[in-house]
């Protein structure tokens, strides 16, 4: 029996971005990509979604405040320890 | 309610929990299109209103809300957390533990939810439970130490075996594996009757008594059923179904388990959700685990401020902790240190190897005599000149 990470309750759903949502994204908030949270390329949610680093991943949280609240992350190689 | 008005909620920027609650209020009630508009506009304007305000320093608040009632919390708590005799570290301890991201909780525990046709009936639910509990070979039949021909005697009781449904060609296969490959004890042979259900280890040394007795120990605790990791599982029925509570925590190996259901299925310890659920798992986690901890002692914090700690801690892909040097990682202004401790040494380093002062903090702002980055201070104006005419 296989089990989906993203099926779990405590996994939010994730999605990768399109080019033209990530400019939209960035010029709204005026950001620059490095100044988005990171999530390493081994991550057990960004290999199901099948994200390449440099993707930026659309999270989408069910929040206890605001009921559901989007979030974004830059997908960066886990840096060698 | 119009059609035309829940259009408008929709597109209203408001969160979605306040759309909802609003469609909810409206649901029922007729209002005309005028009492529409002033109920709309007025439930933006509150809600622009609890907005935080740019350049809050929210981070000195959300401190200042879990500090203060932590204070109040006992300070060592180990609890029987409502579950029968599984002991887990609540309290201050455990709050520790979370915010210092430590790679295993002291004690680990997992709530293994059961798939629909196994949580209804107890005998199934404790299939599943041998299934994930470690049990050693001496709870399989009788061990006994042969002296006179120095070897260790297993006999398997078939009755037990079939009770815990699993086939005595496993163990006799599992058990001299497990020995050689968990506990690294290489210097013995193994002499299988199956049909017997009859196993037999001989040290390689048949001289020392010392060796049979210590292999006598490595067979009595090989872990033959089960996942090594979980030291004892409860069944408990909650709610109409059959929840497993275990002490030890793998959800790895408790995924692969048969009768699982791996979505609701949870541990605490947060370091293990980052690895096999992911980075936003373990956000949820430490919101989840924080706020349980406190609540359980009967400290409201809001949440905000927890998610915030999360957030913070969850920023950079891995969990990161926040001890008392702030989020590990993070770079400390050179002027801050100095003026903690030896001033004079700290600059003299710092200027042997270059350091840059960012001056992005309080301390070395109000050091250098300058607004600090916070709110008022945080803005700066920029002014278009009149041109002649305007």
């Amino acid at each position: 029996m296989t089990f989906h990470v993203l099926d779990h309750i405590m996994v939010p759903e994730h999605r990768i971005m399109t080019e033209e949502e990530i400019g939209t994204l960035l010029s709204t908030y005026h950001l620059s990509l490095d100044q988005l949270p990171k999530i390493f390329h081994d991550d057990p949610a960004v290999k199901t979604v099948k994200a390449k680093p440099g993707n930026v991943i659309g999270i989408i949280r069910s929040s206890q405040t605001a009921g559901r609240a989007e979030s974004f992350r830059l997908v960066v190689k886990r840096p060698k320890k | 309610m119009k059609e035309s008005m829940e259009k408008r909620i929709a597109g209203a920027e408001l969160p979605e929990k306040t759309r909802n609650e609003l469609r909810k209020y409206l649901g029922d009630r007729s209002v005309t299109e005028a009492q529409f508009k002033r109920i709309l506009d007025r439930v933006v304007r509150e809600y622009q209103n609890t907005r935080i305000e740019a350049c809050e320093a929210v981070g000195i608040v959300a401190a200042q809300s879990i500090g203060e009632p932590g204070t109040q919390m006992t300070m060592r708590t180990f609890h029987y957390a409502g579950v029968a005799e599984i002991n887990v570290t609540l309290g201050l301890p455990r709050l520790i533990e979370i915010m210092d991201a430590r790679k295993a909780p002291s004690t680990p525990t997992m709530t293994i939810h059961l798939k629909p046709e196994y949580a209804q009936d107890r005998d199934r639910a404790r299939e599943v439970s041998w299934q994930i509990e470690a049990a050693p070979l001496h709870e399989f039949g009788d061990i006994t130490i042969d002296m006179e021909n120095m070897q260790v005697v297993v006999q398997l009781n078939t009755a037990v075996c079939d009770k815990r449904k699993i086939g005595v060609e496993t163990i006799v296969e599992n058990a001299p594996k497990k020995i050689r490959e968990r506990r690294h004890y290489r210097d013995f042979e193994c002499e299988v009757h199956a049909d017997r259900a009859l196993l037999l280890f001989i040290p390689k040394d048949r001289e020392s008594y010392q060796n049979l007795f210590q292999l006598a120990e490595h067979v009595r605790n090989v872990i033959v059923q089960g996942i090594d990791d979980i030291e004892r599982v409860v069944v408990r029925k909650e709610e109409g179904e059959y929840i497993l509570y275990t002490e030890g925590s793998n959800l790895k190996d408790v995924f692969e388990v048969e009768g699982v259901e791996t979505a609701r299925t949870r541990s605490n310890n947060i370091s293990e959700i980052a690895d096999v659920l992911g980075i936003e798992a373990a956000r949820n986690s430490i919101i989840d685990e924080a706020l349980s901890t406190l609540g359980e002692q009967g400290i409201l914090v809001d949440v905000r401020h927890l998610m915030l700690v999360a957030d913070m801690m969850c920023m950079d892909g891995e969990v990161k902790q926040i001890g008392r040097h702030g989020i590990a990682g993070e770079k400390e202004s050179v002027l801050s240190r100095a003026a903690f401790e030896v001033t004079v040494n700290h600059l003299l380093d710092a200027a042997v190897a270059n350091e840059v002062d960012e001056l992005n903090g309080v301390t070395e702002n109000i050091i250098v005599g300058q607004p600090i980055q916070l709110g008022t201070g945080d803005v700066k104006l920029i002014a278009k000149p009149l041109k002649s005419g305007d």
